[in-house]
């Protein structure tokens, strides 16, 4: 596959990738280190939160989603990261096992003023469970090098 | 945390260290973010980082950890004086969530949290609580900050 650049994202373009099962020891393994709460830890002290049952911390979903954006096109990509991320919303909870996936939406383009080795992408991510419930949104703009910068057989 | 009521705008509290590792840097990201600035010391040096540096999404990861263990205590410390415990909700999201310097492999990081605002939303029984994370290198340099909000409960729904 022809490794994506700044030049290669073209606004309103939409993929879907993925499709990852999430385990309820996925969820408690993840949780006793990032996000120790009964609600993420264990299945009897879960029932009597607000959520009802075991689900995934919002961080795991965070991260699950950047898995499956890394193994989808980051990695294929000449990415440089982002320099944040403008709104995460956890819309439903993420129950064992849930397969999830991402919707990427290209919302923007931006070439950099200050620095012409890079440019701006604008993506929108829908996180979707298997009946296709939107479980999680995130927008964020990340930094791409653009193909002219890049010498041949280079990489970032 | 407090029951809903008790908290303040403005209210400002010291979360803890976290000292990044690399081999830590290394684990989280051959799970969930196998860029090579995070997974090879030698492709992150030739990189535009310079160096091995953290998954933004680690750096995020573990402010969550130091927020729920400050909770823990908190918790136990008012159960330990026979008082009625908050239960803490689940969170809606996060906004303006920046890293703003890599965190290199060896940082430690310094978090904190400040309660922005307060607002009548959520479910019946909870309030909202938006506040800010930040994480701050040993160099005093700002690396990471983000605008929370979470549900709290309110003393009045233990009531009648």
């Amino acid at each position: 596959m022809t490794k994506l650049f700044w030049e290669d994202f073209a606004v309103g373009q939409v993929n879907e990738y993925g499709r990852q099962l999430v385990s309820a020891e996925d969820i408690k393994a993840f949780a006793a280190e990032f996000d120790p709460q009964p609600m993420h830890l264990d299945e009897e002290a879960a029932r009597a939160t607000l959520v009802g049952g075991l689900c995934a911390s919002g961080w795991h979903t965070c991260a699950i989603m950047m898995r499956i954006i890394a193994d989808g096109f980051v990695l294929n990509s000449s990415s440089m990261g982002a320099p944040g991320v403008e709104e995460i919303r956890w819309l439903a909870p993420v129950r064992p096992g849930d397969v999830l996936r991402v919707r990427v939406t290209v919302l923007d383009k931006k070439a950099s003023q200050s620095r012409p080795l890079l440019g701006f992408v604008g993506l929108f991510f829908e996180v979707l469970n298997e009946i296709g419930t939107c479980v999680m949104t995130s927008r964020t703009n990340m930094m791409f090098a653009r193909r002219t910068s890049a010498p041949a057989g280079a990489s970032v | 945390m407090k029951f809903f009521e008790d908290l303040r705008i403005g209210e400002r509290r010291e979360l803890g260290t976290h000292t990044f590792t690399a081999e830590s840097i290394k684990a989280f990201a051959r799970r969930y973010d196998p860029q090579l600035f995070h997974t090879d010391e030698e492709a992150a040096a030739r990189s535009h980082f310079g160096g091995l540096c953290a998954s933004g999404w680690q750096t995020g990861a573990v402010s969550m950890r130091l927020i729920a263990l400050g909770n823990q205590r908190d918790i136990e410390a008012l159960r330990a004086s026979g008082q009625d415990v908050p239960d803490i909700g689940p969170s809606p999201g996060v906004r303006d969530l920046r890293w703003f310097k890599p965190v290199y492999a060896g940082d430690t990081i310094s978090y904190a949290l400040e309660i922005k605002d307060l607002r009548d939303a959520g479910p019946p029984g909870y309030g909202l609580v938006v506040s800010e994370t930040t994480g701050t290198n040993q160099a005093g340099e700002l690396v990471y900050s983000a605008q929370g909000a979470v549900f709290v409960e309110r003393k009045r729904n233990r009531k009648g």
